[in-house]
């Protein structure tokens, strides 16, 4: 069993034909993703990297009985891809896009409120369970199989991560990154749910960054509801305040909370191990294990 | 990320959606101003046009009764600086003669995912402050996005906040209409502080704020018109113009990487080893040599920089091909100005490893490495 995906995973990617879409599905295949189609407007009959093209999500699911998707679509469509995708339905979405419009993510996230479908991202890595699927842009080559569960908002820290993790022969069984954008599909929540529903997984890495409360709310779950141990680590302790957060987004947000501090002390306070260094953070998961 | 608009422009955009704006000139010139005040007939409001908040507490607004008073204040503000920005534009507003101040505000609740309406009776000061000492004066309304803000949202909001009951249903209407401008003109944040109430029960919007989410200007071509560089400094505006996610510190260790979480991580790293960062420089993904050797250029001519770490970690970003930006960034120089210390790890590392040309960095393989042999080096130039 895996968190999200495995090998029996049966993909269709939105947005095969552009060159990332199409650079992206050569290498999800080249790491063992099952990869049944694509889809894009106008482009059903093509083939993609081996892989037959459709006009729409579900005459792809159709065809081919693809229940997950990565999207790859510009940001001018992609609210439209990823409300084609939660209408097939599918189990998994995982939007890859960065710069999606915040007030077309808002309407994404209210139908997706509807459907029992999740979605990770967008602005996101993707998701991969070493050694059987990766549906996203992760390198594949810094990854290994294993028992630790990593969940982050950074692409960049996430890899920097496990490829210490890795060279140090701590393996993952999934690691998922969640997203920089303000409104996301799959919460850290969400996550450490699966992981800690997840057989695979014994010990759980969550990378924070600064803004907003998905921490404070993690921190809030991992004392309340989780039995797997977790180590964090928080980006932005240096931060300058303000520098990034918006005027009236701080009414909402209230006082201290969305500092690193803030975080830190959540964390901490529901028994988290939290990092002060990335290696910090493999030597505290590799002693859990 | 968003782009700010001026509050004459925010104005406008008010005006066309049927909300009561003071009668007003834009000034580029004392002059001009003082015509200006005269045309529309004293008293007046000279306000500076910048980009940033608390303007007034820092000298940006004045209000004055007679020609000379106006080109007093007129000369004073234009030209001055507030919290780093030039004022180049001064707005000339008929003073409005008011009985209370009040807030009005629609933004994003980023936790919930969903657009919030915001109403309080305390207007007219930093609602930064109110919402941090007296959270439970501001009334807040969630949005259904399916559907919108519905009137009796923003007639309980208005209820909820206590304004007085003959002016609530118009006010009720400029929330209504603050809703659709936000959520018509993709707006990050739309407030109005103070929206005015007159002696006359009259409401009228004295200031206006509409930022607008950078990701949708595509879609917004009127207001992307409106966008002008301004940034704090020379260095901002350069890494506008490339293309840059870059934030000017304090400290003296230049950074360069890519991916947001990685660089702040790699900002933190510098001050645990007891250096002090200069800057927050992201390339983003897939950086081609020319990107690099931009953002390069951009550490250097900061003055406060006296080393500099650069950090790759590929996934998109192709290790090679950063190296190669390196060589040709550095080969032009007689002298490295600064000293650089690069780690590159991913896709591609070894390979760009291998083309980096050492005579002109050092390398180092590790996260740790990297910060704190550039720590060290800024240290020595200190000293």
């Amino acid at each position: 069993m895996s968190a999200f995906v495995d090998a029996d995973t049966r993909v269709v990617v939105q947005g095969i034909t552009g060159g990332e879409g199409q650079f992206h599905t050569e290498q999800m295949i080249e790491y063992g993703t099952n990869v049944v189609a694509g889809a894009v407007p106008g482009k059903g009959g093509q083939e993609v990297a081996g892989v037959p093209v459709y006009d729409t999500v579900a005459r792809a699911v159709r065809e081919e009985d693809a229940d997950a998707s990565v999207v790859f679509v510009p940001p001018a469509f992609a609210a439209d891809a990823l409300y084609e995708a939660l209408d097939t339905p599918l189990n998994l979405v995982v939007a890859i896009t960065e710069g999606i419009p915040t007030q077309d993510m808002t309407g994404v996230k209210r139908r997706l409120s509807e459907t029992d479908t999740s979605l990770i991202g967008p602005n996101c890595p993707g998701v991969i369970t070493p050694g059987e699927a990766k549906l996203g842009i992760l390198p594949g080559n810094i990854f290994s199989p294993g028992k630790v569960g990593l969940v982050s908002r950074s692409g960049t820290l996430t890899y920097q991560i496990v490829n210490s993790m890795t060279q140090r022969g701590v393996g993952q069984s999934t690691a998922v990154g969640i997203g920089g954008d303000p409104i996301i599909g799959t919460s850290f929540v969400d996550t450490l749910d699966r992981f800690e529903a997840d057989t695979d997984t014994e010990a759980v890495v969550m990378c924070g960054e600064i803004g907003g409360e998905d921490e404070e709310r993690a921190a809030q779950h991992i004392a309340e509801s989780m039995d797997t141990p977790v180590v964090g680590f928080i980006a932005g302790r240096t931060a300058p305040p303000g520098k990034r957060m918006g005027h009236a987004g701080a009414i909402v947000s209230g006082g201290g909370a969305g500092t690193a501090a803030s975080k830190i002390d959540a964390l901490e306070n529901a028994g988290v191990t939290v990092g002060d260094t990335p290696a910090e953070v493999v030597k505290s998961v590799e002693a859990l294990l | 990320m968003k782009m700010k608009l001026h509050e004459y422009q925010a104005k406008q955009v008010f005006a066309q959606a049927g909300i009561d704006v003071p009668d007003s000139r834009l000034a580029t010139t004392v002059d001009e101003a003082v015509e200006a005040a005269k045309s529309i007939g004293f008293p007046v409001a000279i306000k500076a046009q910048v980009h940033v908040g608390g303007r007034g507490k820092a000298g940006g607004i004045e209000l004055v009764e007679t020609p000379e008073d106006a080109r007093e204040a007129a000369a004073r503000i234009h030209g001055m600086e507030i919290k780093g920005y030039q004022v180049d534009c001064l707005l000339v507003e008929a003073a409005v003669n008011f009985v209370d101040e009040l807030y009005l505000g629609v933004t994003m609740d980023r936790g919930a995912g969903r657009p919030v309406a915001m109403v309080s009776t305390r207007g007219g000061v930093d609602i930064e402050e109110v919402a941090e000492n007296q959270p439970a004066s501001i009334a807040r309304e969630r949005v259904d996005p399916a559907f919108g803000l519905q009137a009796y949202q923003a007639r309980k909001a208005v209820y909820d906040a206590g304004v007085d009951r003959d002016v609530a249903l118009d006010v009720a209407g400029v929330l209504t209409s603050l809703y659709k401008i936000w959520d018509d003109r993709d707006g990050a944040d739309a407030e109005i502080n103070p929206l005015m109430l007159t002696e006359d029960r009259e409401v009228v919007a004295a200031d206006a704020v509409l930022n607008i989410d950078d990701d949708a200007l595509f879609r917004q071509p009127e207001l992307a018109e409106m966008e002008e560089e301004a940034a704090e400094d020379e260095l901002e505006a350069q890494a506008n113009e490339y293309g840059f996610d870059y934030v000017r510190l304090e400290g003296n260790v230049g950074i360069v990487g890519n991916g947001a979480g990685l660089v702040m991580t790699t900002l933190d790293l510098v001050d645990y080893y007891g250096g002090a960062p200069a800057n927050f420089l992201d390339i983003g993904g897939g950086a081609k040599a020319e990107r690099v050797a931009n953002a390069l250029d951009m550490v250097f001519s900061d003055e406060n920089v006296d080393s500099v770490v650069f950090n790759i970690f590929g996934g998109i970003t192709r290790g090679d091909e950063v190296a190669t930006g390196i060589n040709e960034a550095l080969s032009g120089f007689d002298r490295i100005p600064k000293p650089v210390t690069v780690r590159l790890a991913g896709t591609n590392a070894a390979e760009g490893m291998e083309i980096l040309n050492d005579d002109l960095v050092a390398v180092e393989e590790t996260l740790e490495g990297v910060v704190k042999r550039a720590v060290a080096d800024a240290e020595e130039v200190t000293l």
